[in-house]
């Protein structure tokens, strides 16, 4: 990807400010894995006031359930998971600091007004482009859920994850604005 | 009468299970290049690059290419004069799980939808099973991810909608679709039959070949205008926007009564993967 941005969780607001929907990012650092089963366990701990398995101040969840890995793999293959299932969990979370978000489709308004009052940032993956992806995973540790499979939460290690802002803290939402530009009805 | 002993077929389905998630169609391929040359928006270009891309690796370092390995779903042509000696449901169930397991592929299962346990396994199958003259057995794989089964739907039309709300239909499906079915998606309807018959036509015509018009005339002109119209939606390759939001539509039809028009819509990712053995 050329031109792209280079970020290192975990976030912070300066980070954010100058993001723009449509721009390209690499980000490394620490992100943590989460799918449908794993926000509806981190916010029914929110609801009884307990603490989550991780701090989630200045993190990225990816919404991904991996393939088994290799043998002397990290991890299998990891493309993102559809986005709009979390929408219902995701906005306690950037209440108590999650700054960003990585999946595949667009949110609801409800989800991007939240990004907007808390600044957090949504990352589009390429869905599907699974055994790419997984090559800038550089390891994959078990913080949560393991009874979920797949879905448990996993710390994960990335070094440049190609990604690309789908909605900044402005409001702005790169999938109505790409289908806008190029819709002929 | 021949006689095929069941235990034949379970290293059969295993390897269909790692061979379809490892190797990309070629004539998905094919389309993703064609759709690079025509695609005009630079984000929907750099997916269908990076998609090119993914189906290499996946092709050579033997890996899954999408990690939603999928519903293991088999379409099977039972020739008429073929024995099986065995259970042939639990010969397949056999492979999947032997298929998943060795081709470290996920396991995406759950035993009841509201209990949500995964079975570990990825079995059960969904298993359709046809018979045909003859005395061989064919055995169609093709898994199916959730995401875009999720963007699938189907309507019970009035007769008098006919083409304009087919179209109108499959077209709407797809808008509302946006960019969460992995676009660029292959567009199965299925129009007649019953209210179970449209789903399973809309299933079966994503395993057409890519590029194959229908041989009916009705199917393949519903076909070109469908495509037409669903380019001028400006979804484009993830839903950044572009011209290539769908790779196909294809068609099957069936039948129907004089009271219904059913039509379904089966959206497919681009990772559309079905791969087939004859035994």
């Amino acid at each position: 990807m050329n031109g792209a941005k280079r970020l290192t969780t975990p976030l912070k607001d300066s980070d954010l400010d100058n993001l723009k929907v449509g721009e390209k990012v690499f980000l490394s650092g620490i992100i943590y894995t989460g799918r449908d089963a794993a926000h509806k366990r981190l916010v029914e701990l929110l609801d009884a006031g307990k603490e989550l398995p991780f701090n989630v101040e200045g993190q990225v969840i990816y919404y991904v359930g991996p393939a088994p890995a290799k043998p002397g793999k990290p991890i299998g293959s990891a493309g993102p998971t559809t986005s709009y299932r979390m929408d219902a969990y995701a906005p306690r979370l950037i209440e108590v600091g999650l700054k960003g978000m990585i999946g595949k489709g667009s949110r609801s308004q409800e989800v991007v007004e939240s990004m907007k009052k808390h600044k957090a940032v949504y990352f589009a993956a390429v869905g599907g482009a699974a055994a790419l992806i997984a090559k800038s995973i550089k390891s994959k540790e078990l913080v949560a859920y393991e009874d979920l499979g797949p879905e448990a939460i996993f710390k994960l290690e990335v070094e440049d994850f190609p990604v690309i802002v789908a909605n900044d803290i402005k409001g702005d939402d790169l999938y109505k604005q790409g289908m806008e530009a190029y819709r002929r009805v | 009468m021949r006689t095929l002993d069941a235990s034949m077929i379970v290293p059969k389905v295993k390897a269909l299970c790692m061979s379809a998630n490892y190797y990309l169609g070629e004539d998905v391929l094919k389309a993703l290049n064609e759709g690079l040359e025509k695609e005009e928006s630079p984000a929907g270009k750099a997916v269908l690059e990076q998609l090119i891309e993914n189906a290499r690796i996946a092709r050579e370092e033997k890996v899954a290419m999408c990690q939603d390995t999928g519903f293991a779903v088999f379409f099977i042509e039972l020739g008429q004069d073929l024995h099986i000696e065995g259970d042939l449901y639990e010969a397949i169930n056999e492979g999947v799980r032997q298929g998943y397991e060795e081709g470290l592929l996920r396991k995406s299962i759950v035993s009841h939808p509201l209990n949500r346990v995964n079975t570990k396994d990825n079995t059960p199958a969904v298993i359709h099973v046809e018979f045909v003259p003859g005395d061989k057995l064919k055995i169609i794989f093709a898994p199916k991810g959730g995401g875009s089964e999720n963007m699938s739907t189907m309507a019970m039309l009035k007769p008098s909608d006919g083409k304009e709300g087919v179209v109108n239909f499959v077209v709407e499906a797809v808008k509302k679709a946006g960019p969460n079915p992995c676009p660029p998606i292959i567009v199965g309807v299925g129009i007649g039959g019953t209210f179970e018959k449209a789903p399973y036509l809309a299933k079966k015509a994503l395993l057409r070949h890519l590029g194959e018009r229908s041989s009916i005339p009705e199917n393949a002109e519903l076909e070109e205008e469908i495509e037409s119209k669903v380019a001028d939606l400006g979804i484009g390759p993830m839903g950044f926007g572009g011209r290539v939001t769908a790779l196909a539509v294809q068609v099957e039809s069936h039948p129907c009564h004089i009271a219904s028009l059913p039509v379904a819509v089966n959206i497919q990712c681009h990772a559309a993967r079905h791969k087939e053995v004859i035994l």
